[in-house]
């Protein structure tokens, strides 16, 4: 299985556009991009919060597609992954021949805080009604635990968060461009410490997609496109813990890393889910990159710019890119598509062959619920 | 007196809520917040304790219900919401937040007492907040009252000025006197028929804070001058007026006694509301203390209906019933209407009544304490606590006992 | 000149004027106040239904409730027991004839500011009439006691044995109930007996006496310092209420000058 025509649909800090639209012009720039008809896309996985009341069946008939294979995935920070791996099984099975996977959401200027009120039943229930609606009091409150168990100081994480933004000065859609520093990073103003501004994302509307096939039909097609090397998927990994110190990837990654036939050290780039600074040290310790106990270490030796000895994150990221909702799912996963396909352009990173692309989502309050990975490697 | 004055030119700070949606199950711990009590939801099959509420067990799917737990918990980490995205703690921020570990099992975000850290022992307590929805609340042992959050979800009378509808109900003076002690900076005590004697004049007179004014809770005039009068400068209201006439349907003045009990127990219910009510919940959030609740005093009879009694419990029944409206209009802003409901008091018009009955000074002290701790369900005594229990277990047995003689006037 | 038109000149020349003799309806005024075993008059109480507001934008009223015996009021002799096989003893059934008589003021305001239990008897009355001419038949006596200006408590004057008002003693009501032939007996407080009239031989003798023999009552009035011993004219008509024991009434007295 095969991944081919990485699109994003311009970032907006606000936007009048529903949901519906993003994701149209996400459909069309996937049916331009393959130089088909978009109604020669068979199979339709749409992700997204905002899309209500619509699912994606009502979408078929709005977009004028026909298709056998659908599918309605708004599970945040692990949508593309999920979305992947559902697509390429039905197109294994012959269920679909061509799936067009999106991550589209819109952002009114106060739409963010009501999907909040909106988010969860445990989140309405137990998280909300605290002052701790929205995640970044829940993510402020592992983030204390995990930096106490791993020794990292907000020095350590911010690492991430600067190089991060030091891609994003090569990224023109980017909407969070001017350079950071690590002292701007640690004298920003607390939101709930440890979290500080530039340890949070910029809600925003946007759209992501990609196209899921058999190789046989890209090559057709004349599409360049990367393959499918391994994924893993998990949720409510490990409800014992008291906190979240680890997240899903940490009881899934030796199936990743078998399937795929490589380790970490083999890959030329990484994109993690990054609504968080921290929550990327997480995946890269759960993913096998370092032990947890090592993060420090590992964080001060990695260069995670596009030029650097592991490139991370290098778009931007969430962090810098802003966060488009369910499109945040998708962000790395397109990125990679790019980067393993050579079309990244000014942040194109050189000799890409492997990537692995982490997601991350649906926080109650001591955890993240959901957590995925994939691997890719060129054609 | 420290009451800050307030600036007339600003505009008063009109009332925001904490997010205030529940699941239909979670209100089992609004229920046991409104009365105090500290419940978990359990399930009813492995007996573990889980956080939040579930519609089933993780453990072994089977229902879930609430039960009496432990209240002690470790602090796992803390911070403090610089920026919270719901407006009412914007405002309110920085604000103090908590996930514990409890020792009952579960992990949870708290409301965190400002001095707790991360591995302290504190103890929780399930409270409503300003959205009268059940949270969880921790701070050390017995230190509650400091802290600035749990104030926020409290009606503490201190620095506040209070309204007692009628001075001439028993607990009317203990419990001026126990609002005085309590920091209220005013206690305005009204007075109906002030041209029939009143004895407990001096004593209620010589209460710190203490105003006697003209109110009668039959009379619109009555009610709406005292209103105009208070209905701003008020940000507690105890509703005292009550009229206790035993006798069933068929005595001699029934009639004319229920009418008379309806007037001054529901209708003045409705008149006080009517006046008092909007300049109440529209000073929810006037300042740190602001309009903060109303306290109903009624008759556990509200609930169970002795036939003696079958006046005086329909006009109960219709001010409860009533109050419910109330409680409504007052949350928007913020502002708790807290049921107490009392068994016979030491009244002469409960004369009859086999003890135990309730004395003004225990009446008082449950209003006192309702107000102090959040709470908005009270019942006071041993009569009330009793009926109240065997009309959750068995409400026909009650209505069949009661036919039989029970509380007879 | 006919004796009404010659009335209505002298209405308005003003040598006839009106005096009202009434309370305001009000709902802190006090009411008679009976040991609780008894059933309790309502007291007055004014509802608005709409004031020109959204209940009602262009008018203004009220909804009135209240006792029979509230107020400056009327007492009809089916009030009292031994009124009660009385004919005509109802306000519906009053002959309007009796609703416009003279009165006699009793002026007892020294004796009643002296001594809150103050009683008027024969004696007084005789005095009174040696120097204004007996009482004629069918007329009403007004016992003057200036307790009118009092107001709350004072007018209640409510003790733990009671109320303490003035009122006549039974010997005085009797005799000017049988030997004068009054239409009936007005006081300015509460009642038409004294404030400790039940403990009297009869009890309330006012009532007693007066309803006994058809009479009528009248409390709660006011202003009868403005009255001339003689040559006032009481128009006294109580609501028609369907077998009413009384009710509130407006009291008006006409005065001539130089009577």
């Amino acid at each position: 299985m095969v991944l081919a025509v990485p699109v994003t649909v311009p970032y907006a800090r606000h936007s009048t556009k529903p949901a519906q639209w993003w994701a149209a012009r996400a459909l069309k720039a996937l049916a331009d991009g393959a130089g088909m008809s978009h109604r020669d896309f068979d199979g339709l996985s749409v992700s997204s919060f905002s899309l209500a009341p619509d699912s994606t069946v009502g979408l078929t008939q709005h977009f004028g597609l026909s298709p056998r294979y659908i599918e309605f995935l708004p599970l945040g920070g692990v949508s593309g992954v999920a979305a992947l791996r559902r697509a390429a099984r039905a197109v294994q099975a012959g269920d679909a021949g061509v799936v067009a996977c999106i991550g589209a959401d819109g952002n009114a200027p106060q739409s963010f805080r009501r999907s909040l009120e909106n988010f969860s039943r445990a989140s309405q229930d137990a998280v909300y009604p605290y002052g701790a609606g929205g995640p970044n009091v829940s993510f402020a409150l592992i983030a204390q635990a995990f930096m106490a168990d791993t020794g990292l100081t907000r020095a350590d994480i911010g690492r991430l968060a600067v190089a991060q933004r030091a891609n994003a000065g090569l990224n023109p859609e980017a909407l969070l461009r001017a350079p950071l520093t690590l002292d701007a990073y640690l004298g920003a103003r607390p939101i709930a410490p440890p979290i500080h501004l530039f340890d949070c994302v910029m809600p925003c509307a946007g759209a992501e997609g990609f196209l899921v096939m058999r190789e046989e039909a890209a090559k057709a097609q004349g599409l360049p496109f990367v393959r499918l090397a391994g994924s893993i998927e998990r949720y409510n990994a490990f409800p014992e813990d008291p906190v979240m110190l680890r997240g899903g990837w940490a009881r899934d990654v030796d199936v990743l890393w078998s399937q795929a036939g490589m380790g970490p050290q083999d890959m030329d780039l990484v994109q993690t889910y990054d609504d968080y600074p921290f929550v990327s040290a997480m995946q890269f310790a759960d993913l096998g990159f370092c032990a947890r106990g090592d993060l420090k270490d590992f964080l001060a030796a990695r260069d995670f710019t596009v030029a650097g000895d592991l490139p991370h994150n290098t778009s931007g990221g969430q962090l810098s890119v802003g966060q488009a909702g369910c499109a945040g799912g998708f962000i790395g996963l397109v990125e990679a598509i790019r980067q393993l396909t050579g079309v990244a352009g000014a942040r194109q990173v050189a000799e890409a062959k492997r990537a692995l692309v982490s997601g991350f989502g649906m926080i109650v309050f001591d955890r993240g619920l959901s957590s995925a990975a994939v691997v890719l490697e060129a054609a | 007196m420290t009451r800050k004055k307030s600036n007339p030119l600003l505009r008063t700070r009109r009332p925001l809520l904490p997010p205030g949606a529940r699941s239909r199950s979670a209100h089992l711990l609004t229920a046991a917040a409104a009365r105090g009590d500290f419940v978990l939801p359990c399930c009813a099959g492995c007996g573990r304790f889980l956080w939040p509420m579930a519609e089933g067990c993780p453990a072994c799917l089977s229902e879930v219900g609430v039960k009496a737990a432990p209240q002690g918990a470790r602090v796992i980490s803390a911070t403090t919401a610089e920026v919270p995205a719901a407006p009412y703690f914007r405002e309110r921020a920085p604000w103090r937040v908590g996930l514990v570990q409890m020792e009952a099992g579960p992990q949870a975000v708290v409301h965190l007492h400002p001095a707790a850290q991360a591995g302290d022992k504190v103890v929780l307590r399930l409270v409503l907040d300003r959205a009268g929805q059940a949270v969880l609340n921790a701070g050390p042992e017995g230190g509650e009252m400091s802290d600035p959050q749990w104030q926020a979800m409290v009606a503490d009378p201190r620095d506040r000025r209070v309204l007692i509808t009628d001075a001439r109900h028993v607990c009317a003076l203990p419990l001026a006197q126990g609002l005085a002690k309590a920091g209220a900076v005013t206690i305005h005590c009204g007075l109906p028929e002030a041209w029939k004697p009143f004895p407990g004049r001096a004593a209620l007179q010589a209460v710190p804070g203490v105003r006697i004014v003209p109110l009668d809770v039959i009379s619109d005039r009555s009610v709406a001058d005292a209103a105009t009068d208070m209905a701003g400068r008020v940000e507690i209201v105890v509703n005292t007026a009550d009229l206790p006439r035993p006798g069933g349907l068929l005595g001699p003045v029934a009639q004319v006694e229920a009418r008379a009990m309806a007037e001054t127990v529901q209708m003045g219910l409705l008149r006080l509301a009517r006046a008092f009510g909007p300049a109440l919940a529209g000073r929810g959030a006037d300042g740190d203390k602001g309009g903060v609740a109303w306290v109903n005093v009624l008759s556990v009879f509200a609930r169970a209906h002795p036939p003696g009694w079958a006046g005086y419990a329909a006009a109960h029944a219709a001010a409860l019933a009533l109050s419910h409206a109330l409680r409504a209009d007052l949350a928007a802003g913020g502002v708790r209407l807290v049921t107490v409901l009392t068994g016979p008091t030491e009244d002469g018009w409960f004369q009859t009544v086999d003890p135990p009955k309730v004395t003004a000074r225990a009446l008082a002290d449950a209003i006192l304490k309702a107000l102090t701790n959040g709470l908005e369900e009270v019942a006071v005594g041993d009569v009330a606590k009793d009926l109240l229990a065997r009309l959750e277990e068995n409400p026909k047995a009650v209505e069949r006992e009661l036919a039989q003689g029970g509380l007879t006037g | 000149m006919s004796v009404l038109k010659a009335l209505v000149q002298a209405l308005g020349s003003g040598g006839v004027r009106v005096v009202d003799l009434t309370q305001t309806l009000s709902e802190d005024f006090p009411t008679i106040v009976l040991p609780p075993e008894f059933g309790p008059s309502a007291p007055v109480r004014i509802e608005r239904i709409s004031r020109y507001d959204a209940a009602g934008p262009a008018w203004y009223w009220n909804n009135l409730s209240f006792g029979e015996h509230t107020g400056t009021h009327f007492d009809a002799p089916a009030h009292w027991f031994t009124g009660r096989d009385r004919p005509l003893g109802t306000v519906d059934t009053l002959p309007v004839g009796h609703m416009v008589a003279p009165a006699c003021v009793i002026d007892c305001s020294a004796g009643s500011a002296a001594d809150d239990d103050f009683l008027l008897t024969r004696e007084m009355v005789e005095a009174w009439e040696a120097e204004h001419g007996l009482v004629p038949d069918g007329a009403w006596v007004l016992m003057r006691s200036d307790w009118s200006k009092r107001t709350g408590a004072d007018y209640a004057n409510l003790r733990d044995d009671g109320a303490h008002t003035p009122g006549p003693d039974a010997g005085c009501i009797r005799w000017l109930v049988e030997e004068r032939g009054i239409l009936g007996f007005g006081t300015e407080t509460i009642g038409t007996d004294a404030g400790q009239g039940g403990h009297f031989d009869p009890p309330f003798p006012a009532h007693h006496f007066l309803h006994g023999a058809g009479r009528y009552g009248l409390q709660c009035l006011t202003n009868l310092h403005l009255l001339p011993p003689v040559g006032a004219v009481l128009m006294t008509a109580p609501l028609k209420v369907h077998e009413g024991s009384g009710s509130p009434l407006r009291v008006l007295a006409m005065v001539e000058d130089n009577a």
